[in-house]
């Protein structure tokens, strides 16, 4: 195969995975503030999916324009969550909470699964078969938008987290979680708040994912595994390294579709984090203690 | 708080036990059909969650991915049964090793660097979804199309090559559940029992008490992938068809460690008693849902996930050390 069709396909893995790299934040995030294990990522990701879907079949409003609201959606979600569900589990052990969020993902696939059917759906946009040339570049439309949907989204994400208060207060219940207290942070508060954005990074990659790939209410599971690859690719509690990982997972998946058949594609992702897990174990971007 | 309970064996607990005992081997002569079907299936979870159990329950770790045991295993006894004509008890042999070998594999991959807690869960699923996918493209298997086992009918109950009515294989499963029982027993009264408790409660300490923590917990990983690979190579002979999708799928996995979270993770009895909970619920479940002439797909797993949840909720050592006070035998039944 000449060399630009790899080069092309490469384009396009690198914009997926920055996707991805959004997903995978949401996770990073909770996991670096909350310390909670979110098992039910994929699966609330899916809900923001079915929510770019339906709206795009029934009023035709383009998901970008449902980033926002989509967001929002799953800030509630995430928040409530975290505030009714996770926070009495805070004390209890990790393989408890983790359980916990386990049954919270077979729920809300299997309630998707009843609401909707297991149909794959899939958004049809004007601009779905529209392209760029760049040179020997061609690149697809709807994934260089989703793409800078995504760099949009995390950008102002860390600029929340550097230049506002509250993810000041959020930053310092992650380094020091008895001092937040002793100054008179409500950590319970806050660790709702942690959650909520999570999810609404999880809920803005699902909508923009909706672009690139079909909807159906089991996709969760496959996505949640996606994100602890690439989170664990990166580095653990490292927000870069999250996006580096979702760069190099998909790349990896669409070098991988393309020499070998698709749908072989995710066990390079799985052949990444084991190799990551011999080499450098604290992955790309993590230091040792994190 | 997981509290070791593996003191006092007492004689009520023998009493019952021997009890429920009769009363599973007398159980064929009194139902129907239907039932000894959900009979089975409780008995098949109850043998996986305590094979799950030993590494769970006893060595603390977490693994989510044990249908990756259950399918290899049932993978190579059906692929010798079919390809070269070779009985089940000898396919089983050679399940052991293989299932043995990848715990190891997955064992060495995270304790050597510290791959601990959900983390390791995560590798555990990423090793069985690895399987399903290289399965779903694997010709030698017929891939996705699925691999099925001839079925003929039998004049006669053929245990050696396992062919024949469904008693027969209730009481091989029965037999296999109560076998692992006493395995279990056996292995929390032995000193790698201990070691594995001292690690689950703190690996900290039991490191600095001179306990080759690496070494326990691969013993942990490789007893309980060759305990579990009996379930598969009995999966593909009752079942008779095996699709990568349905025996290395991550539902697969969670259904296994279901029953014993129920039923009380860490002790003996718990993985028993929460298979026949949880089967038991979920059947009546299935036959309300058709009786009302609703068709929920997904029913069934969404009640698992109710189940779960308020069992982690209310009951945070599951159903069967509340009730074992009640019954008056210690924590658990030996």
């Amino acid at each position: 195969m000449p060399l630009d069709v790899y080069l092309n396909v490469a384009v396009g893995g690198v914009l997926t995975g920055l996707v991805y790299g959004l997903m995978a934040l949401g996770l990073s995030v909770i996991f670096g503030v909350v310390r909670v294990v979110n098992f039910a990522h994929g699966e609330m990701m899916t809900i923001a999916m079915f929510i770019a879907v339906v709206a795009f079949s029934a009023f035709h409003i383009d998901p970008l324009i449902l980033l926002v609201p989509s967001a929002a959606v799953l800030f509630v979600f995430g928040y409530s969550l975290q505030a009714a569900l996770i926070n009495p589990f805070i004390t209890r052990p990790e393989h408890a909470q983790f359980l916990l969020l386990l049954a919270v993902a077979i729920i809300i696939s299997n309630a998707l699964l009843i609401v909707f059917g297991p149909d794959a759906r899939s958004v049809q946009t004007a601009y779905a078969l529209a392209s760029f040339q760049l040179g020997p570049l061609i690149i697809d439309a709807s994934k260089l938008y989703a793409a800078a949907a995504a760099v949009v989204f995390t950008a102002a994400l860390f600029a929340f987290f550097r230049f506002t208060l509250v993810g000041t207060a959020i930053r310092a219940c992650a380094d020091n979680y008895t001092g937040a207290q002793v100054v008179g942070l409500d950590v319970k508060r806050l660790y709702a708040l942690t959650f909520g954005l999570g999810a609404a990074c999880v809920g803005a990659a699902g909508t923009m994912l909706t672009l690139v790939v079909d909807t159906t209410p089991l996709v969760g599971p496959s996505y949640t595994l996606l994100a602890f690859v690439i989170v664990i690719t990166g580095g653990l509690g490292s927000l870069p390294g999250a996006l580096l990982g979702g760069v190099l997972i998909g790349l990896t998946e669409a070098l991988a579709g393309l020499t070998f058949t698709p749908s072989l594609k995710s066990m390079f992702a799985f052949a990444v984090l084991v190799l990551v897990l011999l080499f450098r174990p604290q992955g790309l971007l993590g230091r040792r203690s994190a | 708080m997981m509290v070791p309970r593996v003191a006092g064996a007492g004689r009520r607990s023998v009493l019952l036990l021997g009890a429920l005992l009769a009363a599973f081997v007398a159980a064929p002569f009194f139902v129907n059909d239907y039932l000894l079907t959900v009979l089975i299936l409780s008995l098949y979870f109850a043998y996986i969650g305590q094979a799950w159990n030993i590494m769970m329950g006893f060595a603390g770790q977490l693994s989510l991915g044990h249908a990756i045991y259950i399918g290899l295993a049932a993978y190579v006894a059906a692929t010798l049964f079919t390809r070269l004509g070779i009985d089940p008890w000898i396919g089983f042999a050679a399940a052991i090793p293989v299932a043995a070998a990848c715990g190891a594999v997955i064992g060495f991959l995270a304790f050597r660097f510290g791959v601990a807690g959900v983390y390791f869960a995560i590798l555990t699923i990423a090793f069985a979804e690895f399987a399903r996918i290289g399965f779903d493209n694997w010709n030698l298997v017929n891939a996705s199309s699925g691999l099925f086992l001839p079925v003929t009918q039998y004049a006669h109950n053929d245990v050696w090559r396992l062919r024949g009515d469904p008693t027969m294989f209730y009481y091989v499963i029965l037999a296999a559940t109560a076998v692992a029982f006493v395995l279990c027993h056996l292995l929390l009264r032995s000193r790698i029992g201990y070691c594995w408790l001292a690690i689950r409660e703190d690996e900290e300490a039991a490191r600095a008490a001179g306990i080759d923590t690496f070494r326990y917990k691969m013993y942990a990983v490789t007893i309980s992938a060759a305990v579990t690979s009996f379930a598969g190579v009995f999966y593909a002979f009752f079942y008779n068809n095996l699709f990568p999708e349905q025996v290395f799928g991550i539902s697969r996995s969670i259904e296994i460690i279901l029953g014993p979270i129920i039923g009380g993770v860490g002790t003996l009895f718990g993985p028993i008693l929460g298979a026949f909970v949880l089967t038991g619920l979920a059947e009546t479940l299935n036959f309300v849902i058709s009786a009302s002439g609703l068709d929920l797909p997904g029913a069934t797993q969404v009640f698992y996930g109710v189940c779960l949840l308020v069992v982690m909720a209310a009951l945070p050592d599951g159903v069967w050390p509340p009730l074992a006070r009640r019954l008056g035998v210690s924590g658990d039944v030996k």
